[in-house]
Parts: C-alpha cells; sequence; structure tokens
C-alpha cells in the first residue's frame, strides 16, 4: 500500500478499519452497483520514480526548439524578472484555495487588491475584477456584461480588427445566449467609423468592441467613437495589450466602459499558450454587473484594515442560474504574478520596457523595408507589432528562419507577414533576422 | 504562517523615482510615437526596489494558509498536496518559452504531453475523447453544455431540447454554466436520504421529455454519496433523447473505483486542480478538460480557448499520473473514502450528521448536535483557524441550514485525523463550556473576524478609493 504521497502503513489501515466497521477498503463501496464497479487494471504505465518522470519530461522537452521569437499575435516574449518564480513559489501562495476564509488568507485578499489598483491605473478604469481566465474569455465577459447592462438589446458591434481568436471566443458565447455579433467594416487596417456609426444608428446596439493595438499591431485613432456609442445608449469597450497600455492612451481616456485584454505581456511566460490572465476593468456604474471575484477593502472586529472578497451576491455560488457568469474561479496566481512584475517594473520601468519593443519593432521595419522584398500592409501608426506585404512564399520564409532558430513572425494572411518585438529581443538577433530574410531571399 | 497582520499595501512602500528593475540599453535608435495615441500620465504603479518588493510578497504571503502548512479539509475541494517535483517539470525552459503558434515541428515535445495525457483521461474516465482547452471546471461545463448542444443540432433537434435538469444538490456553477449556455433549468429534488429522488425524475422526464437536452450530475454527489440509481437514471435520460453530464468535481473518490464512462455518461468534465493535484493557487489557474464518448467527438467546440488551453498545468496533472502510475492510481479513492469515513464516524456523535451511512471522499453535518449554546458552523469554522486547521467548507450544500463539508484526501495520515477529530470533539465542548470563546473567534490570527456588510455597502476596489475615502 505505501507509497510516497500515501501515509497510510498497515496498522493504520487495520484499526481504521475497524474505527469504521468494515472490514475492507472494498466494503465501503457495497453502495455501488456492481455492474458500474471498475475492477481492471488502468490502461496506463506502470509507476516512475521520481528521476524517471524527470528523465522523460527532459527527453520530450528536445523534442521541442526554442526559437528566437519575433512573434506576437496577442502573445509576446517578455522578459521575467527572477523574483517572480521565487515568489509564485511560496507554497503559502501557491497550495491556498480562494480566500473563502478572510482570517487566513490575508495574502492573497491582499495582492488580488493590489493587482485591481494596479490594472485600473493601467486601463484608466475606475474598477477591476480579480481576474478572469484569459483575454479571450474575458472579451466574451465583457459582451455578457454589455447585453446584461443594456435593456432588450441583443446586438454586439465588434470591429473586424479585432484579433479574430477574441471574435472566434466571442462567437462561442454567444451562440448560446441568442446574442448577435454583427463585424464593423475596417478600412485600411483600422475600424470604419462610418460604417460603425451606421450599424449603431441601425438601433439594438447592446455594446461595441475594438481593439487596441489592433489585429494588424495598429494603434487605432478612436477620437470619437465612444460619444457615437454613447449617444446611441451602446457601452463602449476596448481589448488591450496590457503592457501597451504604459504608454498608449488608455480606455479609459477615450471613453470606454469596459476595457479587457490579456495580461500575458506583463511578463508571462508564453507557455505554449497558457495559464495567461485575463483583465477586465469597466466603470464605477458597471460595477454590479461585473462577472467574477472582487476584493474590497473593510475592517475586522479588532479595528485593523482587512480586506475581503465582496459583493459575491452577483456570483453563482449564491445566484445559481441568475448569476452574471458561471466563473467560479480566478487567475489567481497569475494576477500575483502580474502583481509582483508591475510592482518591479514599476511607473518608469514599464513605459521604458515598452519603448524598447516600441524602437526595436520600427528599427526592424525599416530594415526589412531597405531589403526591397517588402511593403508596410497598412500606412498607419503601429506599437511592438507590425505586417509586411511580400510576394514570396511566407511559410518556405518562416521556415527557412526557423531552421536557423528563429520564429519570423505569424502569418497573417496570404502575402501577410506580421512580426513582433519585445525589450527581450537584442540588436543582434534583429540584425541576425534581417540577414537571415535577406539570405533566403537570395536564394529564390 | 503570521499570527499578527502584515498590512502593508506595495503602494505604501512606494517612494518617488525608485527601481525594481533593470533593462537592457535601448540601442535601435529613438522613434517618435505620435503623442495624441500616448496617454496623458503616467500609471501610478509604485516605485519599489527589488529587496523590498520580495520582502512585501514574502510577508504577505506568511498571512496565508495553504495545504503545505496544514490539514485543509474543504469539501468539495479536494485540497490534496501538490508534488513539488511537477511544479519543477512544469517551468521546464523547453516548455516554458514555447510561442503557441510556432511550426508543429519545433513543438513535438509539447504535443506529446497533451496526447500522452488525453490518453491518460480516457483509460482512467471510460470516455472515448478529450479536449484540454477549457481553463478551469466552470469552463469545462460550459464546453461540455455545448457540446450536448452541438449534438442536439446535429440530430436537427436543438430547437425544442432547450432543458437541463440539475439535482437541488448541485455545484452553483451547474445551473450558471446551464444559464450561461441559454438553457432554462429544472431542478430535481433529492430525497431524504440525500440522493436524486427518482419519482420525481420521472415526473419531469414524462412531463419535458422532449425538451430535454440533459441532465447533470455529480456522483458520488455533494453530499459525498454515492447515486446508486445511476444505470436506471442514466437510462431514464437517454430514453428521452437527452444526454447525461458528469460534472468531474468530485471524481477522486473514483479513481480505482468506478469510471463514469462505464456509468453511462456522454460527457464529462475534470477539474485537474482537484484530482490530478495540481495547486489551486489561491482560486486560480486551473484547469478543465472535457471528455466524451466517441459518438459526441465531433461535437466539440474548437473555440473554448485559441491554443491547448492551461498547458502549464497540463504538464503537472501528467507528471502525476506518471508517477502514481497504474499501481497507486487506483489506491487514491479508496484511501481517501477510508479517510472521511473515519473521521465522520468518530464525529457524528457530537455533529449532526443528517444521512448516515458509508460516504465517500467527503461528508456533510448539518451543525452541531447540541445547538441549545448558540453556536453556529460558522463559528466552528472559525475555532478551527485558531487550532491551526482550515475550515471545511460551510454552508453548501444547500439542504442543510448548518452544513459543513469536510474531505480529507488521501495525503492525510490517521495522525493528522486523530488530531483533527480531537480538536472538533474540543471544540464541541467549548461551545458548551464557554460558547463566547467559539462564537468570537478566531483569535490567533492574523486578523478577526471581517465586516462583510461595510465591505459591501461602501465599495473600496481600489487604492485610488482608498486614498479618497481617506481625504473625506
Amino acid at each position: 500500500m505505501m507509497y510516497k504521497y500515501f501515509p497510510h502503513t498497515a496498522d493504520d489501515l487495520q484499526s481504521m478499519l475497524k474505527a469504521v466497521g468494515a472490514d475492507s477498503l472494498d466494503a465501503l463501496y457495497s453502495d455501488i452497483p456492481a455492474d458500474v464497479r471498475f475492477r481492471g487494471d488502468y490502461d496506463l504505465p506502470s509507476e516512475m520514480s521520481e528521476l524517471e518522470v524527470r528523465q522523460l519530461f527532459e527527453q520530450l522537452g528536445r523534442q521541442n526548439r526554442q526559437l528566437v521569437c519575433f512573434a506576437g499575435d496577442g502573445v509576446y516574449d517578455h522578459y521575467t524578472p527572477a523574483v517572480i518564480p521565487d515568489l509564485l513559489a511560496r507554497s503559502e501562495f501557491l497550495t491556498s484555495y480562494t480566500p473563502y476564509q478572510a482570517e487566513v488568507s490575508q495574502g492573497t485578499l491582499h495582492y488580488i487588491f493590489e493587482y485591481q489598483s494596479m490594472m485600473t491605473a493601467l486601463t484608466g478604469m475606475d474598477i477591476s475584477n480579480a481576474s478572469m481566465y484569459d483575454g479571450t474569455t474575458a472579451a466574451a465577459e465583457a459582451m455578457m456584461m454589455a447585453v446584461n447592462a443594456g435593456k432588450k438589446q441583443s446586438k454586439v458591434l465588434v470591429s473586424a480588427t479585432v484579433d479574430p481568436k477574441v471574435v472566434a471566443a466571442m462567437q462561442t458565447y454567444a451562440d448560446g445566449l441568442g446574442i448577435t455579433i454583427e463585424m464593423i467594416d475596417e478600412h485600411d487596417g483600422a475600424t470604419s467609423l462610418t460604417d460603425f456609426g451606421r450599424r449603431l444608428t441601425a438601433g439594438g446596439v447592446a455594446g461595441v468592441m475594438v481593439a487596441q493595438p489592433n489585429r494588424y499591431g495598429i494603434v487605432e485613432d478612436y477620437t470619437g467613437f465612444a460619444d457615437v456609442a454613447h449617444s446611441l445608449k451602446a457601452l463602449f469597450m476596448m481589448h488591450c495589450v496590457a503592457a501597451d497600455l504604459a504608454v498608449l492612451k488608455t480606455p479609459g481616456e477615450w471613453g470606454a466602459d469596459i476595457a479587457c485584454g490579456d495580461g500575458q505581456s506583463l511578463g508571462i511566460p508564453m507557455q505554449f499558450g497558457g495559464p495567461y490572465v485575463g483583465f477586465l476593468c469597466c466603470t464605477e456604474k458597471l460595477l454590479r454587473k461585473m462577472p467574477g471575484r472582487i476584493v474590497g477593502m473593510t475592517s475586522d472586529n479588532r479595528g485593523q484594515r482587512a480586506f475581503v472578497l465582496t459583493l459575491q451576491a452577483r456570483e453563482q455560488h449564491i445566484r445559481r442560474q441568475k448569476a452574471t457568469s458561471n466563473i467560479c474561479s480566478n487567475q489567481s496566481l497569475m494576477a500575483l504574478f502580474v502583481t509582483v512584475y508591475l510592482s518591479l517594473m514599476g511607473r518608469q520601468g514599464l513605459k521604458e520596457a515598452a519603448m524598447l519593443g516600441y524602437d526595436g519593432a520600427h528599427y526592424l521595419c525599416d530594415q526589412l523595408l531597405q531589403t526591397g522584398h517588402f511593403s508596410l500592409a497598412f500606412d498607419r501608426p503601429f506599437f511592438n507589432e507590425f505586417c509586411l506585404v511580400c510576394d514570396k512564399d511566407i511559410d518556405a520564409l518562416q521556415q527557412y528562419c526557423a531552421e536557423a532558430g528563429y520564429m519570423a513572425g505569424v502569418k497573417t494572411g496570404d502575402n501577410m507577414l506580421m512580426l513582433a518585438v519585445t525589450e527581450r529581443r537584442s540588436k543582434e538577433e534583429t540584425d541576425r533576422l534581417v540577414s537571415l530574410i535577406n539570405e533566403y531571399m537570395n536564394t529564390l | 504562517m503570521n499570527n499578527r497582520l502584515y498590512g502593508n499595501l506595495i503602494f505604501e512602500l512606494s517612494r518617488e523615482g525608485r527601481r525594481g528593475c533593470s533593462l537592457p540599453k535601448n540601442r535601435f535608435g529613438h522613434h517618435d510615437i505620435p503623442q495624441k495615441l500616448c496617454r496623458k500620465h503616467d500609471a501610478a504603479l509604485p516605485e519599489c526596489d527589488e529587496p523590498t518588493v520580495v520582502r512585501h510578497y514574502t510577508n504577505l504571503s506568511s498571512n496565508n494558509f495553504g495545504v503545505d502548512n496544514g490539514f485543509y479539509p474543504l469539501g468539495s475541494c479536494t485540497m490534496k498536496y501538490n508534488p513539488k517535483l511537477n511544479e519543477e517539470l512544469s517551468r521546464l525552459p523547453q516548455f516554458q518559452h514555447l510561442h503557441p503558434q510556432q511550426p508543429a515541428a519545433t513543438v513535438a515535445g509539447a504535443q506529446a504531453v497533451c496526447t500522452l495525457l488525453k490518453r491518460s483521461l480516457c483509460a482512467l474516465t471510460g470516455m472515448d475523447a478529450f479536449t484540454l482547452k477549457p481553463y478551469a471546471g466552470a469552463h469545462g461545463e460550459l464546453t461540455g453544455l455545448m457540446t450536448i448542444r452541438a449534438w442536439h443540432k446535429a440530430n436537427g433537434d436543438e430547437g425544442r431540447r432547450t432543458k437541463v435538469i440539475v439535482p437541488d444538490s448541485a455545484h452553483g456553477t451547474n445551473p450558471a454554466s446551464a444559464a450561461v449556455c441559454g438553457y432554462d433549468i429544472i431542478e430535481v429534488k433529492s430525497t431524504a436520504e440525500g440522493l436524486v429522488d427518482f419519482a420525481h425524475l420521472q415526473t419531469i422526464i414524462d412531463e419535458h421529455g422532449k425538451e430535454i437536452a440533459a441532465m447533470m450530475m455529480t456522483n458520488p454527489n455533494t453530499l459525498g454519496l454515492f447515486e446508486r440509481r445511476i444505470p436506471e437514471i442514466a437510462e431514464l435520460v437517454h430514453g428521452c433523447g437527452a444526454l447525461m453530464y458528469y460534472d468531474g468535481a468530485n471524481l477522486n473518490p473514483m479513481l480505482g473505483v468506478c469510471r463514469p464512462g462505464d456509468m453511462g455518461f456522454d460527457v464529462m468534465h475534470i477539474n485537474l486542480h482537484k484530482t490530478f493535484s495540481t495547486p489551486h493557487g489561491g482560486g486560480g489557474p486551473g484547469s478543465g478538460p472535457v471528455g466524451v464518448k466517441a459518438r459526441l467527438k465531433d461535437c466539440l467546440p474548437q473555440h473554448v480557448s485559441p491554443y491547448q488551453g492551461n498547458f502549464a498545468v497540463l504538464m503537472r496533472a501528467y507528471a502525476y499520473i506518471l508517477s502514481l502510475g497504474r499501481e497507486h492510481i487506483k489506491k487514491v479513492g479508496p484511501l481517501a473514502t477510508l479517510n472521511a469515513n473515519y473521521v465522520k464516524e468518530q464525529l457524528k456523535d457530537v455533529y449532526e450528521l443528517p444521512i448516515d451511512g458509508w460516504c465517500m471522499h467527503e461528508f456533510v453535518f448539518d451543525g452541531l448536535k447540541d445547538k441549545s449554546s448558540g453556536v453556529t458552523t460558522m463559528d466552528v469554522a472559525k475555532r478551527l483557524l485558531d487550532y491551526g486547521y482550515h475550515a471545511p467548507t460551510i454552508y453548501f450544500p444547500l439542504l442543510f441550514h448548518e452544513a459543513m463539508m469536510i474531505e480529507p484526501t488521501e495525503n492525510e495520515s490517521k495522525e493528522t485525523l486523530d488530531a483533527f477529530i480531537g480538536v472538533m470533539r474540543r471544540i464541541a465542548g467549548e461551545a458548551n463550556a464557554e460558547p463566547e470563546t467559539v462564537k468570537t473567534a478566531p483569535h490567533l490570527t492574523p486578523i478577526g473576524r471581517v465586516d462583510d456588510v461595510q465591505a459591501a455597502k461602501h465599495p473600496v476596489l481600489t487604492y485610488q478609493q482608498l486614498l479618497l475615502n481617506e481625504t473625506n
């Protein structure tokens, strides 16, 4: 019976079975009909020692190839300061449950309050929840919020410049709820204000979702959008890349009612797709429509400042089918990640890191345009990601670079290549990518 | 754990000009950025040096209680040990730095982890296919219900199958997920024995059979009781053309005992952060893979998340399965079940056990047997904190006023359980001898009981609001 995670000795088993009045472990299951009992052996490998498990994962790891990453498309290769994994591994954080027992959970409640404060500072909004699964589901929850806040409108407009992965998640949730998603035309890589106005005027719109930077890396000018939306009683929602908000005009400044997006860009490793963290912020007016957990300040019976999960009357464990959402968790540990990251980067550091990516991307773009093989897909301002058009085979180009250990962006159309640069990319790596691309072009 | 509160906020440690990071020099040259696209003021983030940040969060962590600190009998949450090896493996650089859209040839190892994990989950549950995309249990429920909707749609039956049956003892996420998926909920009652009321279910199906899309169940249920009539329930539900959904929140005691796929379930989710030992992380990230029978394979939705869900969580779960192997994983259920019955049997003379009999991994008391002192379940839970235990899940399930749901996992030793039993009995004694001590507990934790009403009535949800409050 003995195994490293099971403390039961043979004597323990004997005396415990005796105490409960069972003559064997099997007797505990006498209620279970025989035809649903599983009596066989699972079709699984035999137990492995710690060393063997480690060796197996290392061997699987060798089947992967780390590439110097110039890809983004929603997931960015930022640097993680050494402090973060160390603090996240503290088992008081790592192995605790949702902070329902406030008296023994002030650590978690405290950092969530800090997280909420930092996300509102970054987005320029009033309120943040305790975090969501990721950026795509945060957008879907934002959409549901808008529809819940609206009186009878069940239509949500989404700009064609919003990342298709985000739109797919919204559509997936919309299908079940009878929400209609209508796409707003794009014009030269940006949301068409004319089409935006036209579709809003048609009526029945609960909210509008736009992106910043958008799916092409373009920083759009949303002057006037919020006013038009508000004049027609629709909420204005923005899906943003968190790190870029260190520099860019905030959703709050653009007049947004809801800001959402992914916090992965705040130093979270790409780890093949997750876990990341979604953020969801809103105006004070929409507080009661907010899904998910929220931490608030209060005091304890000793007169100390304390933090606690609050406004739980919105949530599924109280409201069941009438809840604002079915969400029952947050990405708490990833919210801690982001909170420590923002504490370390601070007011200046976050801006400087973002500008390194900005300058790196503009340098790379200039260098690639100079090769004469590319042209800019759109003549619009971009942040740390941009799209180029090329009449050569992009798949073959990317494969050539991958063989040399470089991930040359993401292919976003037949002739379109999207590249991203973060503070993690050195000038040497950037120059090397340019020469690899040149080498490839010269082989044609 | 601290017995005195460390109460600073990182913002209160901030001083203008301090830095906690160092960045490479900018060698790309300066590029102008259009000012009208930039924010007017810097984000009001703290400015701290690195040692201050490290001490702050280290001290904060000491205000917390985790599984590594002590016994955590939180019912329905399966707070088992989170192996350290799995943490280390999940951070291997060969996996950690993979962009999710890298060419397939460069991510063969990561893909293999996903394939092997899916195969293991099929073996353990009797399902035929899994998707790893859902991020959490509730997300898995939603994914499973979308699968069910797609199945009915493929059969030309979507329009009229608008209802989902949920037991009154179900987790709150069941009805909430069904509602988010656009379904109406029909609640089926529990019998006095705490099981699904078969006669009531029969009535529901007679009346609404053609409108039912699915029945959601967890087995064992939230009272920790095995639903013995599951074969008949499944037959009845299938008979009206609906599907059976298994909420995997209570899967742990079934390891080595039963497989949902053999009990008549068509769709299920698994909480990897419960049964498969990945850490709860203070409320996430979790992972909620969804499994289906072969005929439903093509109905799994593609867009519940863009990539392979919470991949680093999947790695931990797979490491757990490999470590235990087929020999030890089948002991998990029986040992967890023995532990729960052991605690129940030795406390049921002082705590009210509304439904006697074998429990599975957990059981529910309805408060103290002797309620004359006015000591409530809340009071007992808070007093447990003074003795160095986490509280059980309280006031759930909703079937009993003073519900107290206790789940000791297979990782707890007889000594730990004996000590806990001793403390629970002691608290029952205190309830009579010195009820005020219990009613005002906890006394030895960093903070005392909090004012929930104040928090909800005057919400202060950010540091900015806190400052405004102070100036007013």
